[in-house]
């Protein structure tokens, strides 16, 4: 068991997470976000988590991070108990995480200076990384002075540059036009196939999914959020995301997957309008 | 590009213009006996203000039947108010700095002492300054205690509000990629804090000098309030109303300073229709 354990980078074992309503005390208004969620990332694999939206996938990102403490289960980090802060997990955020106050470059080796790496070094490495997302001669820019796929670009190379063993992806593209997008996962298949990290990846987009990963597991709508179907992923690597779109092995995943989420995605539009009605 | 500058240059010369057109309407008024007493005469004003800067007098003319004295008497007095409000600002933006980032940091501290800083806050503290009078004596210090009260609480509340709205990605960002708490401290708060102390200190410097000078004005032996609280007693309006004019620049010239300070600080920040320099 404990040999079989370090096998995998990330695991999630059973766990359950209850936010406490406003009022202290009141039991009616604590909501359960997750439940009974049971989810292993092996070492060098991609797993995309799909979901209704609102469902508690950030939540459950959050908590293999170790920025959130779950209030029932276990997490796992190459077999030992997580506490406190993921050490060993890059977290690439869904909303926009630079300093606005430093540039691309200072922004990169930000987690370089925090681990003490010294100051010439630490810019050598940066620059290099921006180098790797293609931003080079941006190094001076504030982030108010990039695009939106340049700022998403300088987020990856922050996470990367620390060299992180598990990566923690929450929709990091959704902001983006389609062939940003498109551009930054085939860049992010790139890195990932060069290196083989652990990446836990959220996403609401299928497609994205379908295309990056080595697995897809769907979650039900929430409350109590768990996963109902897990797919294998089996269209071979390098996968060039635009064209494996059209592979015949790939519309076959995405009806069956589909199929799944359907019902989900309905759940939780219910759900949604029941809350604001 | 051309048609941009010829816009603002017509700004300009319509500012001055409207500047003028007061200037001479008032110059009119004063003819009236009545009016000149209570609103004194733009002529007199602006030869009260040169007898005060400048060294060389002027001889007996059409405009001024009884010459102007070149004293150069102003610059103690000034000094005294400039030294005054520049202490008080660095004083209460420091203490203010330090308060906001420790209350915000500390949420059982600002618990307790919230309803107090609401109080403190509320309280109308120019009632303070015979207080400080008692406790510092006539000099500067009063001025300064004085006045760091008004700005000490602008620059707190901007703190503190700073730093409890910085971005939870950001904080949690930097603590995924491993900072500990002095350093969230050092690159978080303290960058994201001082940008909502510079929208706070144009607000401040202003406040600083209305401290100095409402202290002076309320009991010293010099300072421009002290010179403009004499020509009161006197119902000399053209005096007080060259101190004034006076206050009004200078207080200009400083909000100007930490506009620059601001620019030269804040270039990260974006500005409204800025584009890019390739």
């Amino acid at each position: 068991m404990s040999v079989a354990a370090s096998d995998f980078a990330l695991e999630l074992l059973g766990i359950r997470c209850t936010f406490r309503g406003r009022e202290a005390g009141a039991s009616s208004s604590s909501y359960t976000a997750v439940a009974d969620t049971t989810l292993r990332v092996r070492a060098g694999e991609f797993v995309s988590v799909v979901g209704p939206t609102g469902c508690g996938k950030s939540t459950l990102l959050n908590i293999g991070a170790g920025l959130l403490a779950p209030s029932a289960g276990e997490v796992r980090v190459f077999g030992q108990p997580l506490a406190g802060i993921n050490r060993r997990a890059g977290y690439m955020f869904q909303a926009e995480a630079l300093l606005p106050w430093r540039s691309a470059l200072d922004n990169v080796m930000l987690g370089l200076q925090y681990r003490g790496v010294p100051e010439r070094e630490a810019h050598a490495q940066a620059q290099a990384w921006l180098e790797r997302v293609g931003l080079g001669a941006f190094g001076d820019r504030y982030p108010h002075q990039l695009s939106g796929g340049m700022r998403k670009r300088t987020a990856l190379a922050q996470t990367l540059a620390l060299d992180p063993d598990i990566i923690l992806m929450d929709e990091p593209f959704s902001a983006l036009d389609i062939q940003t997008r498109q551009l930054m996962e085939d860049e992010v298949l790139d890195l990932w196939a060069a290196k083989k990290k652990a990446v836990l990846f959220i996403t609401h987009d299928l497609d994205e999914a379908i295309a990056m990963s080595d697995r897809v597991v769907v979650l039900s709508a929430g409350p109590a959020t768990h996963p109902i179907g897990e797919f294998v992923i089996d269209l071979p690597r390098p996968r060039r995301v635009a064209e494996v779109r059209t592979a015949p092995r790939f519309v076959e995943l995405h009806t069956q997957i589909w199929n799944v989420l359907r019902d989900e995605v309905l759940k939780g539009y219910q759900q949604q309008l029941r809350v604001a009605a | 590009m051309k048609a941009r500058v010829m816009r603002a240059s017509r700004l300009r010369l319509g500012q001055w213009a409207l500047l003028l057109a007061v200037l001479a309407l008032w110059q009119l008024a004063s003819r009236d006996a009545q009016f000149v007493f209570f609103l004194g005469e733009p002529v007199q004003v602006a030869g009260r203000i040169w007898s005060w800067f400048l060294p060389w007098g002027v001889a007996p003319n059409a405009l001024f039947p009884e010459g102007l004295a070149g004293n150069a008497d102003i610059y103690r007095h000034l000094g005294t108010t400039l030294l005054e409000t520049v202490l008080a600002f660095g004083i209460g933006t420091v203490l203010g700095l330090a308060a906001g980032l420790w209350l915000a940091l500390a949420p059982t501290a600002s618990a307790i002492l919230d309803p107090y800083l609401k109080a403190a806050n509320a309280m109308p503290r120019v009632i303070l300054a015979p207080i400080f009078a008692m406790w510092f004596g006539l000099g500067i210090w009063s001025k300064v205690a004085l006045a760091v009260t008004l700005v000490f609480f602008i620059v707190f509340f901007n703190v503190y509000q700073g730093v409890r709205e910085v971005s939870p990605v950001l904080l949690a960002n930097a603590r995924m990629l491993g900072a500990n708490q002095k350093q969230l401290l050092r690159t978080v708060y303290l960058p994201s804090a001082t940008a909502w102390v510079f929208s706070s200190l144009h607000t401040s410097v202003g406040l600083a000098f209305v401290g100095a000078v409402v202290g002076e004005y309320l009991g010293s032996a010099r300072g421009v309030g002290y010179l403009i609280q004499q020509a009161e007693g006197t119902f000399d309006v053209n005096t007080v109303f060259a101190g004034i004019v006076v206050l009004t620049f200078f207080a200009l010239l400083l909000d100007g300073l930490v506009g620059t300070i601001e620019r030269r600080l804040m270039t990260w920040q974006p500005r409204q229709g800025e584009t890019e320099k390739l």
